[in-house]
């Protein structure tokens, strides 16, 4: 079983609250990413400056803010970019931070070739023995639905694996529909909110 | 005989106390450890660990983005490194973030044979990211002029540290 994309950020999008959403590749797409179906759009922050370090801006951005809840939108190619961050995350041990890998096994966004290790790698595995607070495992999507209130009142750091399917990208780059809202204009709004 | 200059860690710090500096984000060499046993005992400056450099300039630009002040701390071999990073979330972004880093073979009387001190400054150049050297004490007041800069221009802002830190 495996959860389709669009229903996993719609799930997260409705039950956020007041939560930052910082999303990163296949969960920040435009057509079935967070952008899709997000009627939150003022407190998303999607990044697309800095490949596989999305693990690292959300922990500068949960320390800044402890008092609010951060959901981290991670690949899962994008976070064997940045294993290590998973030890750096731990060791800062953000209560607010909740770290969702969109494991979807590929690199949807070049045409779908396999990330190393898919399939016998475990990153619930290696969050748990990095030192997150608790990880998860869902690849189903009702079960997901019910079971993100728990996960969010967890203290973090926490680790939630999403099984994915797919959506495989192959038309050229320049040809792609491109988000309204960048990594540049959330920066500035949300800096904004946070300095008054 | 004349004093040998020194560069103290206390003079470094005082600094970025001045500046309202509140996260270190770094991964320690060996120019910086003095400072690294300073800062540890320090309530007013909170030390971000990282296991690898190019984690230093997301995780300060997630602090900026919070309403903090953020300084990253490596050696110049960590901005190698962190090129990707400095590029999408410091230049591309506008971030106003200082970096002091460690300038590994730096040798202001001789003939430096560490490449690493050799390629720096051309990759700053390069990255139109200016910088700013100090090597002791009296150096040290160009942080803020680093500082300064970086919030004027919002950008990146480099600082050579030129000499490992007296004790």
């Amino acid at each position: 079983m495996a959860i389709s994309n669009v229903d996993a950020v719609r799930i997260l999008d409705e039950q956020r609250h007041e939560g930052i959403i910082c999303s990163t590749m296949t969960a920040n797409s435009v057509n079935h990413g967070l952008p899709s179906v997000s009627k939150n759009e003022s407190l998303d922050f999607p990044m697309g400056g800095a490949m596989g370090k999305g693990s690292s801006l959300a922990l500068g951005l949960a320390l800044a803010q402890p008092d609010r809840k951060i959901l981290l939108l991670d690949g899962d190619g994008s976070l064997l970019m940045n294993l290590g961050s998973l030890v750096t995350v731990s060791n800062k041990a953000p209560e607010n931070l909740y770290h969702f890998v969109f494991e979807n096994g590929v690199y949807a966004i070049t045409g779908g070739q396999p990330v190393p290790g898919s399939g016998k790698t475990s990153f619930t595995g290696m969050a748990r023995e990095a030192g997150y607070a608790a990880v998860y495992e869902f690849d189903d999507t009702e079960e997901f639905a019910t079971g993100l209130h728990d996960v969010l009142h967890q203290k973090g750091p926490v680790l939630i694996c999403l099984k994915i399917t797919p959506v495989i990208e192959n038309t050229p780059v320049q040809f792609r529909d491109r988000p309204t809202r960048t990594t540049q204009i959330a920066i500035k709004e949300l800096h904004g909110i946070f300095t008054g | 005989m004349q004093q040998e200059a020194v560069l103290h860690p206390a003079s470094i710090i005082a600094e970025l106390k001045k500046n309202k500096v509140t996260h270190v984000v770094w991964l320690p060499d060996s120019e910086t450890n003095f400072m690294y046993q300073q800062l540890t005992n320090d309530p007013d400056v909170d030390l971000v660990p990282v296991c690898r450099e190019g984690e230093t300039m997301a995780i300060a630009a997630g602090l900026w983005v919070g309403g903090k002040k953020p300084v990253c701390l490596i050696q110049n071999t960590g901005i190698f490194e962190s090129g990707d990073s400095m590029r999408g979330l410091g230049l591309d972004v506008n971030n106003p973030l200082v970096m002091l880093v460690g300038y590994r073979g730096w040798d202001r009387h001789g003939v430096s044979r560490d490449s690493a001190a050799r390629f720096i400054e051309h990759i700053l150049h390069a990255w139109g990211i200016t910088y700013y050297l100090v090597e002791t004490d009296d150096d040290a007041p160009r942080i803020s002029l680093a500082m300064e800069e970086a919030e004027r221009t919002s950008k990146p802002v480099a600082v050579l540290v030129g000499t490992e830190f007296g004790s």
